[in-house]
């Protein structure tokens, strides 16, 4: 399979630029919306999502040859669902004000397309360790693009930047006296910052890409 | 192409033959130019401020579009004069307060994400204009609703804040509008010379009405779009304008104030956004007439015709899919397969 051919390190790069979640699969698109006004709740919700993805790839990685085919998407929602509600849970008792926002998204995770496309065309497939890098490459993809988006939509939305301390800075407008684009916080302004760092995404992509691949085949 | 120019010489080749005058440009500097009359009367009441907004917004829409067009090594379009015009009807939408860094966003908003990243001109959904007020309208609702008080001077830096007569209509209804106006009389005049609150190029009907003339004498705009969207805002404010009795509003106040003419003439009609058959300009101008009476008399703004044009865009191309012509020659569909069978 493809866990000879390809190293680890490839698997783990995979996830975060060739398949990025958000910027190249366009998937989940509902929590990078949702919950990235603000640079924290970003960041815990992209945070959960690795953990979640990482620990239902090798789950399944370790389960794949007991698990009858016929019944294996079952399995595989039981597995993802019960890794959901033990992240909803930690999150609950740990950040409990990063929960009260992003609650909600955290239990749809169960539903996230791209937690059990991996389960079922990779994890499902092959061993431990290369399921692993998978997962905590699409895991690490996915919390980049939503840091990516929420940094970019509080600093110009609202100015400020709240750390996943609870810090949160000062309005960083204030030296030039003008006032943040307020439409960036709102959920219409969550459409236009997916697009316009998707956009950006690619272009770097496709720049750099293309060098690399020159230089090494 | 260089044969052309040669008028005298034989020319060979295929249809169209005759060719007109017109072009893209000569329209969109025609459209500037009866817009001139509006934003100079802008520029009368509302100061050296109104003047400048106006520039920034051109100067910014000008440069947005040849920075976008330079950076991704396209012909460079910025004298075709639909950069000028988006600028222009950006400025004439602001009101005459707002700081200068925000006709700066606006108009990058309006030439690079309404209309240069869906391909240019001619591919846009929206109006870029449009959108560049609703953006900034969303983002800044504090500075964008800040109007000056009309003084006719030019010499004045520290203007009076006041409300719009449709701010006034809203918060506290026609007597307190009139009451503000002197009489019934005095207040019509004045919003037909455009002696009011509002957007710098808005308040004027007369000189609206003036530039909207000399685009039908040239044929640039039909009557479709401006009679079906005044007629359909006329009537709503006539049946449902007075608050508790039917049929006892005034359409002539909402039909002069506002942006109604400005949208009516100038954004509802712009041929890229707006459908290219008739009988649907007609549903495109109800549609955009009854969307803003819905919002200025039961949404939470005191004005829709931004909004209202804005939604009708989205349905520009249904509307052309509903009502485009048969193709001459053509079985109906039913016919076809009856035939076919």
């Amino acid at each position: 399979m493809s866990s000879n051919s390809t190293s680890l390190k490839e698997l783990f790069l995979n996830g975060i630029i060739k398949e990025n979640t958000i910027f190249k699969l366009a998937l989940s698109l509902c929590p990078s919306i949702a919950v990235t006004n603000n640079l924290k709740n970003g960041i815990f919700m992209g945070l959960a999502v690795l953990f979640v993805q990482t620990m239902v790839n090798i789950t399944i990685s370790l389960m794949r040859k007991v698990i009858q085919p016929k019944v294996r998407l079952p399995i595989f929602m039981l597995v993802i669902s019960g890794w959901v509600t033990i992240t909803q849970m930690m999150m609950a008792a740990f950040v409990p004000d990063v929960y009260a926002k992003v609650g909600l998204y955290i239990a749809l995770i169960v539903a996230f397309a791209s937690i059990l496309a991996r389960a079922e065309m990779f994890a499902s497939k092959n061993s431990i360790m290369p399921s692993m890098a998978d997962g905590l490459g699409m895991g690490v993809g996915f919390l980049f693009a939503l840091t990516a988006i929420s940094f970019f939509r509080e600093l110009v939305g609202k100015g400020t930047l709240t750390l996943p301390t609870g810090l949160a800075t000062q309005h960083v407008f204030t030296f030039v006296n003008t006032k943040p684009l307020l439409i960036m916080v709102l959920p219409a302004g969550g459409f236009l910052a997916v697009g316009i760092l998707m956009a950006a995404f690619n272009w770097l992509d496709t720049k750099y890409m293309k060098k690399a691949s020159h230089g090494t085949h | 192409m260089a044969e052309i120019k040669k008028e005298h010489e034989l020319i060979v080749t295929v249809s169209p033959h005759i060719k007109s005058e017109e072009s893209t440009s000569r329209i969109m500097w025609s459209v500037n130019i009866a817009l001139l009359p509006a934003a100079v009367m802008g520029a009368y009441f509302f100061g050296p401020r109104a003047v400048l907004a106006i520039a920034l917004c051109i100067i910014s829409a000008l440069l947005s579009e040849y920075i976008y067009q330079k950076a991704l090594n396209k012909k460079v379009s910025i004298n075709d004069g639909s950069a000028f015009l988006t600028g222009l009807l950006l400025g004439m939408n602001l009101p005459a307060s707002v700081p200068f860094y925000i006709p700066v966003v606006g108009s990058f908003v309006a030439v690079i994400i309404t209309k240069q990243l869906f391909g240019g001109l001619g591919y846009n959904v929206f109006n870029p204009a449009l959108i560049g007020r609703a953006f900034l309208l969303i983002s800044f609702p504090k500075l964008m609703t800040i109007w000056t008080k009309p003084e006719a001077a030019f010499v004045q830096f520290d203007a009076k804040t006041t409300a719009t007569p449709l701010g006034i209509l809203k918060e506290e209804g026609l007597s307190k509008l009139i009451e503000v106006f002197g009489d019934k009389m005095n207040l019509y005049m004045e919003l037909l010379k455009g002696h009011r609150a509002g957007s710098i190029g808005e308040t004027s009907a007369i000189a609206l009405i003036i530039g909207a003339a000399f685009l039908f004498y040239r044929g640039y705009i039909t009557w479709h779009i401006p009679v079906s969207f005044l007629g359909t805002a006329a009537v709503m404010a006539w049946i449902f304008g007075a608050k508790g009795a039917l049929f006892a509003g005034d359409p002539v106040i909402h039909l002069l104030s506002g942006g109604m003419l400005l949208g009516a003439f100038f954004m509802a009609t712009d041929y890229v956004t707006c459908p290219s058959v008739k009988k649907g300009q007609i549903l495109f101008g109800i549609g955009c007439g009854f969307l803003t009476m819905l919002i200025r008399l039961k949404g939470g703004f005191p004005e829709g015709v931004m909004f209202a044009i804005l939604i009708m865009n989205c349905f520009a191309p249904l509307i052309d899919r509903g009502f485009k012509s048969k193709v001459f020659g053509a079985l109906k569909e039913t016919k076809a397969k009856e035939i076919k069978k």
